[in-house]
């Protein structure tokens, strides 16, 4: 590592000087700190809270530079741009597009600015191209599109700055990958491009220091300022006079309280974890809304002009409340938020903070923000959560290697711009640090699957898409490939969605239809019938029909109306939580910071079975009516718990307990068996030691895999990102449908033919650590070795019955598909008598 | 030479339909079996599609062919018919019959050798396929039954046809189940696609308008083990 050099002490222009003098202001430290560092030379991480001036901090090198460069001669040709900055929303550049204006105006600065997203006219990508702005405000996706053009060298040759915004929400995900590749080569055609990352506060800075600079050599790290924290927040856990539920996310007992607190406040920023709770508190606030507050909902499937608008009357302060879930969290302007109530378990330390950071935007001034638990295991999380907000503690997730269906992605997108040598392009890749330590095998196999899709039978040569050519380089093999490229660029991946459309009640599809309200998942509208209700957009509809890409719906009255489900958007628990809460359960001089009714649960939990110490794994066995229970507590998230179930019930089933079913929730987990479980563990014929081993990861876990849907998912996306299939045609949107179909019998195909293909290494990798939670189910696994409790009861005990409640109501695919088949089946043998 | 062992498929069990007055079953793999005409037909083999995708740049798994292939071995073995009738589409493009790999065809032609084979033409694949046996006809017509790729507006008593890949759903407990399908009000049959990488429309889509008496259709769905038979009443669009 490079020494940190002494920091000379910034210069700021003198326009600068004025227009901070002409306000009364002066630069804050961090800002003068950092435009020193640039000044030297060196890539910059500056983490600071909300309110802070990280924007203007970002921007100054840039803007004190152009303040200071010779303007262009008339004639002289056309300089390429000085600055990139990127933001993971559109929203975001639109915005700061607008605040940099401002001082940029005051101080008659000779610099441009412009944005480019999805929504910029073509005539005037054009005109950029030709005319570069000064400082391009634009999004990871442009960015991969720009560096995919032929002209990408002359238009990126002057570039001296990049500023990532929001850094730590950029990385976690593929986005963030394609993005560090975008960084390497950007790098590579100008050597001293410098980086500057701003970011909120993250449990391991060290790693973003490391993805914003070249790891060649590994280790090498942007230097770092952190802006610390303003006033502590004021945050509580509601106390409710009401009987706190067993389980459930609803939250419904506390919608008086809630209600209450909105009413003493100005204005109240209600965070939930779903969009269908944000439905169902939204519906349940406004049907106690007696003194008509205006109260507005907003989350990511509601129609955009209606986000729009409450927005605005956000901004304007005429909102009372908001319920609202991630889209709001985001560094966007909000007017002036005098309270947080975050409802149902925040989830994760930093993920709270993050949301309490909305409230406040002056730093100066304490957050205030209440925590309202929807049931008994949420009230543990959520002290968990305030302890750790008192305590400064962080636990954003940890960054993870870069995916291999996104190399393959910027791969084909490298050929597009312009030929490359494999050889270099692979020393290129590894300095970006999410490939840092790929391999070189490994890099080959993907430029061989770009190239001809990677099979063992080698039937595609002459369909290749990118060939080496005699110079050793290699080259897109058609200009169709290019455009193909173009259309199918980037990593999100949309869920199948329908409009959703008001028509007359009774019209079904043959009305024309009224206002669209939003979207809605296709894999919801399937389990609907002709006249079910449900909610959507703060209203009750019926359910008309479904014609091409539309849901047409018409109000409704009526009560029971269903609440849609959205894959996605959940997050388990955080590991860092997840061990507050066990040595919560652990200690009872911790219980009195509890509320009376959870600490006397916790009692007589202790009482009729045992509490499990802070590293220890507690497994009850109980008899129920006619089926023998078996309920574990390891707290590692919903995933990893999934993950554990769907193994365990292989094992038990293998070892004669003869397994039913089971069930997850974030904390724990329920198995139900015919055979006697308690007896088996007692006796020895089955030994928890062997059935909880850490070898289930092995030929269990690749058993299971091989069949499950969780793998189907995966590789839809990564087929789609590593354009194995495409997203779309020239001039022609596939409807998510067909796409599904064949994603799902190309997965079979290959499967069956090729199971060591490298986009099936690639889902196998992206499963792990996502869906299935391997990483995590492992480190429990090796944590509690020779540290299980288990206590055979002869009832059900008290920390039990959350998990009881639950059962039955877990939707397993699979096996259940065909017993619905048979139930309907059986339909008509019935009616006929048979 | 043969194809790799067709005894990894599970077969499971068919379902037993009338076309016509003509016994048949619906076989769990998606063929139709008459026993009495000794008569074996499948429908919309589409054989060669990843390779047509690979011209286009879609380089997807080029193993379909012999996923079909081997199914279609399975359901070969285990009738043992005296006639094949390929309903149409049995190559994705005119071209896939000469892009076979050379033991891909000669897989093909023992699974051919000492049978009646019928090609109907279908509309990806109008002309007979390069290279291989068999007699390609429009249409066929064998005791009371017509076999034609694509279902006629009109004469449905007795027509076997393919073309439109049906596929039903039903809503059951609030969740939904979409399988292949045969569907048949007992005038006519339309079979499902048979091969590995084809797509399936709604047996209640538009497309489907007229063919079936509504009172009498009935949907039999391919499930992991056996074909469920499904009242027409019970199935859901989309």
């Amino acid at each position: 590592m490079r020494p940190e050099p002494a920091t000379t002490a910034a210069t700021l222009p003198d326009p600068f000087l004025k227009w901070f003098a002409e306000r009364g202001w002066s630069p804050r430290a961090h800002q003068m700190e950092l435009l020193a560092k640039a000044q030297g030379g060196r890539s910059v991480l500056l983490i600071a809270p909300t309110g802070a001036g990280k924007t203007l901090a970002g921007f100054l090198p840039s803007l004190t530079d152009l303040c200071d460069r010779p303007k262009r001669r008339p004639g002289q040709a056309h300089r390429g741009i000085h600055t990139l900055y990127i933001s993971p929303l559109k929203a975001l550049a639109v915005d700061i597009e607008r605040n940099l204006a401002r001082p940029v105006g005051d101080m008659g600065l000779p610099v441009t600015i412009e944005t480019r997203t999805g929504d910029t006219p073509s005539h005037k990508r054009q005109r950029q191209k030709l005319q570069p702005p000064d400082i391009l405000l634009t999004t990871p996706e442009q960015l991969a599109l720009l560096l995919a053009s032929s002209d990408a060298r002359r238009f990126f040759e002057d570039l001296r700055y990049v500023v990532f915004d929001e850094l730590h929400s950029l990385v976690t995900s593929k986005r963030g990958h394609l993005l560090a590749l975008g960084l390497a080569r950007l790098r590579a055609m100008v050597p001293a491009l410098q980086a500057i990352g701003l970011s909120a506060t993250v449990a391991d800075p060290d790693g973003l220091r490391r993805w914003l600079v070249g790891q060649n050599p590994p280790g090498g790290m942007a230097d770092l300022i952190t802006v610390s924290g303003g006033a502590k927040p004021d945050v509580s856990v509601l106390d409710s006079r009401e009987r706190v539920p067993w389980q459930g996310h609803s939250s419904r007992y506390a919608i008086p309280e809630i209600y209450e607190m909105v009413k003493q406040h100005r204005t109240s920023l209600l965070f939930v974890n779903t969009r269908s709770q944000a439905e169902l508190l939204f519906q349940e606030l406004w049907r106690i809304n007696e003194d008509s507050l205006p109260i507005a909902l907003h989350h990511g499937s509601l129609d955009v002009g209606q986000r729009r608008r409450v927005e605005k009357a956000m901004e304007t302060n005429s909102l009372r409340a908001i319920v609202a879930t991630s889209t709001l969290d985001l560094g966007i302007d909000w007017g002036d938020v005098d309270l947080v109530i975050h409802v149902g378990a925040p989830k994760g330390a930093s993920r709270l903070a993050q949301r309490i950071g909305r409230a406040n935007h002056r730093m100066d001034e304490p957050s205030k923000a209440i925590l309202v638990p929807s049931n008994r295991f949420e009230v543990l999380e959520c002290r968990a959560a305030l302890e750790a907000s008192t305590v400064g503690a962080q636990d954003t997730p940890p960054l993870v290697e870069g995916a291999l269906d996104v190399l393959a992605q910027h791969v084909l997108g490298t050929a597009c711009g312009a030929p490359f040598d494999a050889g270099q392009l692979f020393e290129e890749v590894r300095t970006a640090e999410p490939y840092a330590r790929l391999d070189r095998d490994t890099f080959d196999r993907v430029v061989d699957f770009v190239a001809t899709g990677g099979y063992a039978l080698k039937t595609y040569e002459r369909y290749a898409r990118i060939r080496k050519t005699k110079d050793g380089l290699w080259r897109v093999s058609h200009p169709r490939v290019a455009q193909q490229y173009r259309l199918n660029v980037g990593t999100i991946i949309e869920v199948p969605a329908l409009n959703v459309r008001y028509v007359r009640a009774g019209r079904g599809p043959a009305s024309r239809g009224g206002p669209t309200l939003g979207k809605i998942e296709e894999a919801f509208l399937e389990t609907l019938v002709y006249g079910d209700t449900f909610l959507f957009a703060g209203k009750v509809l019926r359910f008309e029909g479904i014609r091409e890409n539309e849901c047409y719906v018409s109000n409704a009255p009526g009560k029971d109306a269903k609440v849609p489900y959205y894959g996605g958007g959940k997050f388990p628990l955080s590991t860092y939580l997840a061990d507050q809460v066990r040595g919560m359960l652990a200690d009872p001089k911790r219980w009195k910071a509890l509320p009376g009714q959870v600490a006397d649960w916790l009692r007589l939990q202790a009482k009729v079975s045992v509490l499990p110490r802070r590293g220890d794994l507690l497994v009850e066995t109980f008899p129920r009516a006619d089926r023998f229970y078996m309920v574990a507590y390891p707290f590692e998230g919903r995933l990893a718990h999934q993950t554990l179930g769907m193994l365990l019930t292989r094992r038990l089933e293998r070892m004669g307990a003869r397994p039913l079913g089971f069930v997850a929730t974030d904390y724990v987990l329920g198995v139900w068996a015919l055979g006697d479980m308690g007896q088996l563990f007692k006796s020895g014929k089955i030994p928890l030691a062997e059935l909880f081993d850490e070898d289930m990861l092995g030929d269990d876990l690749d058993a299971w895999l091989a069949d499950s849907w969780l793998l189907k998912r995966t590789f839809r996306a990564c087929a789609q990102i590593s354009g194995l299939i495409e997203k779309r045609y020239p001039g022609q949107e596939k409807s998510g449908r067909q796409v599904t179909v064949s994603a799902d019998l190309i997965y079979d195909v290959l499967r069956t033919h090729e199971p060591d293909h490298i986009l099936l290494q690639a889902t196998r990798a992206d499963a792990a650590a996502g869906l299935l939670d391997v990483r995590r189910l492992a480190d429990m696994l090796s944590r509690i070795r020779g540290r299980i409790m288990h206590k055979d009861l002869d009832r059900i005990s008290p920390l039990a019955v959350p998990i009881m409640l639950e059962v039955g109501r877990e939707r397993v695919d699979g096996e259940a598909s065909e017993s619905l088949m048979s139930e309907a089946e059986g339909l008509i043998e019935e009616a006929m008598g048979r | 030479m043969r194809l790799a062992s067709a005894a990894v498929l599970d077969q499971g069990d068919g379902a037993e339909i009338s076309v016509a007055g003509e016994q048949a079953s619906c076989d769990r793999l998606g063929a139709l079996h008459f026993p009495a005409l000794g008569l074996l037909c499948v429908s919309d083999l589409h054989l060669e599609k990843g390779s047509s995708f690979a011209r286009r740049g879609m380089l997807v798994p080029p193993y379909d062919t012999a996923a079909t292939l081997l199914r279609l071995q399975a359901v070969i073995d285990r009738y043992r018919p005296r006639i094949v009738v390929s309903l149409g589409d049995s190559f994705h493009d005119p071209e896939g019959a000469a892009r076979l790999p050379e033991h891909t065809r000669a897989g093909l032609m023992s699974l051919m050798a000492g049978r009646d084979w019928f090609w109907v033409a279908g509309n990806h694949d109008p002309k007979p396929p390069a290279g291989l046996p068999g007699e390609t006809v429009e249409a066929l017509a064998i005791g009371g039954l017509t076999f034609r790729h694509e279902p006629s507006a009109q004469a449905s008593e007795g027509e076997v046809a393919g073309h439109l890949h049906p596929c039903a759903r039903i809503v059951q407990r609030g969740r939904s189940v979409r399988r292949r399908c045969f569907a048949t009000d007992g005038a006519r049959a339309i079979m499902p696609a048979f091969g590995a990488y084809t797509g399936s429309l709604n047996v209640l889509d538009r497309a489907y308008a007229g063919l079936f008496r509504r009172e009498g259709l009935m949907a039999y769905m391919i499930g992991a083990r056996r074909v469920f038979a499904i009242a027409g009443g019970l199935l859901h669009p989309g």
